[in-house]
């Protein structure tokens, strides 16, 4: 009875120790135990398998998913965090700058600027093409010179009064349209998401005169996933000596707790719904290089 | 994962060719000399633990395989190696072809449920905000 309950202790749950985390390792493989049957089986698993959204609005989500075996959530996270594609600032024309801020410095920064572009929409950019097309990138201009504000008090030290555009902003970027996206982006749709980004600052007789490419890369996103076991919660049951013997906590190994918060560009349903398709499309990938092997 | 003295290499890969003449293998077989079909080391280029985990897992689901494990080479070579043995005689690319397959279909359902829920939770918040209005 108690090795009954053990073995499906060790099976189902993770335990969390005193000193340290045990049955961490997915076990429940076909042959280990002898009295389960292991082999995969698609219908168990749809059988066992939910999703529950626990919460969502335009920007995070937070959902459940049971059922599941920790390979393929890790796999799903990993995709969301790096494999997600989104338009991002890759090369900056530098026609003028003469502001403190270092041309390749100013460049990584406005690489970091989220872009509000459905990468759906855009193709990656060929190797080697230099120019680019109205496929597969975004041109931004950005144009700031600062000046003396003339009507400034004379014993003002307050920087707002005194200088005219001595702050850039993300909302200086103006979007420059190529060929036809003038046609398929109403006005105001391609910008960056926050327009209140402080770019750079600048003094009188500073500009900044540049011009940018957005192309499509595989960007990141901010996910977090608290896997049950990752998360730590109270542990004050360990200092209390005749509770310690009692109580145990364990968690569950197949129920793992998605929070997905997106940079904005799009909606984090979305974020989720391209990662699943993403590694649909790397098994699609190794099944058809299998067939074509297979055909020599 | 040893070299044998007599590593038969067997390269067989699609080569697809670039522009500029490239050829990029996307997967690769590596099978030591003197074993048949059963025990082969797939070389995956550009995957990582995002693919390489979780095929490992549905490969060992499977019961007709005695052994499956993956590494990666290096941190900075984007690839990974990929062993199958099978108990038997079945050759290890089946298994492989049937772990990709059914990591496909967990994933197409699992889109599937969650889309559902998706759906199901934004009509629950429509018909929430409609009722307190």
């Amino acid at each position: 009875m108690a090795a009954a309950q053990a073995v499906e202790e060790m099976r189902s749950r993770v335990v969390l120790g005193e000193f340290g985390v045990r049955n961490v390792h997915t076990t429940d493989f076909p042959g280990n135990y002898s009295s389960y049957d292991d082999a995969w089986d698609q219908d168990r698993f749809e059988k066992n398998f939910r999703v529950d959204v626990v919460h969502m609005d335009e920007n995070s989500l937070e959902f459940d998913m049971v059922g599941i075996d920790a390979a393929i959530a890790n796999a799903f996270r990993r995709i969301l965090l790096a494999e997600v594609p989104t338009m991002a600032v890759e090369k900056v024309f530098v026609y003028n700058n003469t502001s403190i801020v270092q041309d390749e410095i100013l460049a990584h920064r406005l690489g970091l600027i989220p872009i509000h572009a459905d990468p759906r929409l855009f193709e990656y950019r060929n190797q080697g093409d230099e120019e680019g097309t109205e496929i597969d990138t975004l041109q931004f201009r950005l144009q700031v010179r600062c000046t003396r504000n003339p009507q400034a008090a004379k014993d003002s030290s307050d920087p707002n009064e005194l200088y005219v555009n001595h702050k850039v902003y993300t909302r200086h970027m103006t979007w420059v349209p190529l060929g036809n996206q003038a046609d398929l982006f109403p006005e105001g749709t391609i910008r960056p998401v926050h327009d209140d980004i402080l770019i750079a600052q600048l003094r009188p007789g500073q500009e900044i005169d540049l011009l940018m490419h957005c192309v499509k890369g595989i960007g990141k996103k901010v996910a977090r996933i608290a896997n049950p076991r990752l998360d730590t919660f109270s542990r004050e049951i360990f200092r209390n000596e005749k509770l310690k013997k009692v109580v145990q906590l364990a968690r569950v190994r197949d129920h793992y707790i998605f929070s997905v918060e997106s940079t904005g560009v799009l909606p984090p349903d979305v974020l989720v719904s391209e990662a699943i398709k993403i590694l649909m499309g790397k098994c699609r990938r190794f099944l058809d290089e299998l067939e074509a092997v297979q055909m020599d | 994962m040893e070299e044998d003295q007599e590593l038969e290499r067997k390269i067989s890969g699609l080569k697809t060719s670039m522009a500029e003449g490239e050829r990029k293998t996307a997967l690769e077989m590596v099978q030591a000399a003197g074993t048949d079909r059963h025990c082969v080391t797939f070389v995956l280029h550009e995957e990582d633990h995002t693919l390489g985990n979780s095929l490992r897992y549905m490969i060992m689901k499977n019961p007709e395989v005695e052994f499956c494990g993956y590494t990666t080479t290096h941190p900075s070579e984007s690839k990974i190696n990929l062993r199958i043995q099978t108990r038997g005689a079945l050759p290890a690319v089946e298994p492989f072809q049937r772990g990709l397959t059914e990591l496909m279909n967990v994933c197409q359902h699992v889109l599937d449920k969650f889309e559902a829920s998706i759906k199901d939770y934004k009509d629950q918040k429509a018909s929430r905000s409609e009722s307190t209005l």
